[in-house]
């Protein structure tokens, strides 16, 4: 490459939208998540075994599964989420990816925004669609299912950005993956706490829009956040 | 204004400054203490309703309060280091989070064994104990990462950004916990209201109360100046105290 060409080059990046930087990296990120569909396929598969081990151990009793099951999903629901939030940097910054993006012109905040948003696109939305059938499995109250979904839509977001920030702590030591459920899962309480007494509620014929309006809350404030949290992780795990 | 302190981001001065400290910070604590325990288990009335087992109040209620803020402590520590990138910020940090640890879990202990014969049981999930309980998962959370990297440099800054995470968290876990307990029990456990303290009792609390300060406060210095010795193990002057104290 001429110089001109390099510098005209160089330009053009720089000249990148935050909107087109944004997309950029969500598109890459998807795109390299089809290719390995296993990454995407076995945390939702984990998710569903889970669920189907709880009546196994407890017992086929309608009632009490219909009674336990909001707090089942949503522990399955954590839990698969840690599982696939290695995929976040790991990969990235194996191949050195991660200290290119963190080289660029553009606000880490932007990437590292694009980056768990792809997450939540492969492993929070899937939940949503998977988690009225199992909760049918689970004989969940009927009244409930609206409070499922939502809260679902609006708390599975909170744990990808949450842990991100675990992810980007532990991405640079070798058997991070046990230390990510130590530091995250304490944060993950408020979240199960909320989203468990809003489909309660909702089973008993009561309005849940207080506990769905702190998952709000809550969903809103990581997302401010959380970003500057995982960029200044990653400043640190990439020395 | 700063200029004094200047001279302290030095390792070696603060390290011969806390040296000269710990001596009285310890002799404090072992007068506050003793006489606060001493008052405490021997000469304080009774509680009325529960006996002499209210007297593990004196210890439980100190370690209790105080993980908390020992906590509040590292997250400020934390705060140092990543806003000046002061070096001794991040390693009394360290020093911190394993004695919160075991404040931590003594209030849990003690909290127990008081729970044992007024509430019939050893463990509710009540708001304040599984608050705590968080609090010691977030502890040893910081530990761990900490003891997860080679370079101490690197674990200092990692595990201060995890600090400064889980100290926005604690006010949200608190509430939400007390939230979901008030939801799911009601007023079916008794629990013990604030005993309105005569003066008898409040002398001697304060004492050992006190006295768990400057407990915290030694051994904190003892491991903070030992962590200024660990990470600065290739300069001449440790190297010097080595071979002066080997000898």
């Amino acid at each position: 490459m001429s110089d001109s060409a390099a510098k005209l080059h160089i330009e053009q990046t720089a000249a990148l939208s935050y909107r087109a930087a944004f997309m950029l990296i969500l598109k890459r990120d998807i795109t390299l998540a089809f290719r390995h569909k296993d990454d995407v396929i076995n945390p939702i598969l984990f998710f569903v075994i889970v669920i189907t081990l709880f009546p196994l151990g407890i017992g086929p009793d309608a009632n009490i599964l219909s009674r336990i099951a909001p707090g089942i999903i949503w522990v399955a629901a954590l839990l698969s989420t840690l599982l696939s939030l290695d995929r976040l940097f790991k990969s990235d910054y194996n191949d050195g990816s991660l200290e290119q993006m963190l080289l660029s012109p553009h606000p880490i905040f932007i990437l590292v925004l694009a980056k768990i948003f792809a997450h939540w696109l492969l492993t929070g939305l899937p939940l949503i669609f998977i988690a009225p059938l199992l909760a049918v499995l689970l004989h969940l109250n009927e009244n409930s299912y609206g409070a499922l979904m939502l809260t679902l839509l609006l708390g599975t977001p909170i744990l990808s950005l949450i842990g991100a920030i675990g992810v980007a702590l532990t991405v640079g030591i070798k058997k991070g993956g046990v230390l990510l459920s130590l530091l995250i899962l304490p944060l993950y309480i408020p979240v199960l706490i909320f989203a468990t007494s809003a489909i309660d509620t909702a089973a008993m014929n009561l309005p849940f829009t207080g506990q769905l309006a702190i998952i709000g809350a809550l969903f809103f404030s990581t997302l401010t956040l959380a970003p500057f949290a995982v960029s200044s992780a990653l400043k640190v795990s990439t020395n | 204004m700063w200029k004094w302190l200047h001279p302290y981001a030095k390792p070696e001065t603060t390290y011969h400054l806390t040296g000269k400290f710990i001596p009285w910070f310890a002799i404090l604590s072992v007068i506050l203490m003793s006489i606060g325990i001493v008052w405490a288990l021997l000469f304080s009335p009774a509680d009325y309703q529960q006996g002499d087992s209210f007297r593990i109040f004196y210890i439980h209620v100190p370690s209790a309060t105080l993980s908390m803020g020992i906590y509040v402590g590292m997250a400020i520590a934390a705060l140092c280091s990543i806003v000046w990138q002061l070096r001794l910020a991040d390693a009394s940090a360290a020093a911190m989070a394993p004695i919160g640890a075991v404040f931590t879990f003594i209030s849990l202990v003690t909290g127990a064994a008081w729970g044992k014969p007024m509430w019939g049981t050893w463990w509710i999930w009540d708001a304040r104990l599984t608050s705590q309980l968080i609090l010691l998962f977030l502890f040893l959370g910081v530990i761990a990462l900490h003891n997860a990297f080679e370079d101490k440099v690197m674990a200092g800054k990692a595990a201060g950004i995890l600090t400064l995470v889980g100290v926005i968290n604690i006010p949200i876990i608190k509430y939400s916990v007390e939230w979901w307990n008030t939801l799911h029990q009601g007023a079916t456990v008794s629990k013990m209201g604030k005993p309105s303290m005569t003066l008898e009792m409040l002398w001697p609390f304060i004492f050992s109360y006190m006295g768990f300060i400057f407990l915290i406060v030694t051994i904190t210095c003892i491991r903070f100046r030992t962590e200024i010795l660990a990470r600065n193990g290739m300069r001449q002057w440790v190297r010097e105290i080595a071979i002066k104290e080997g000898s």
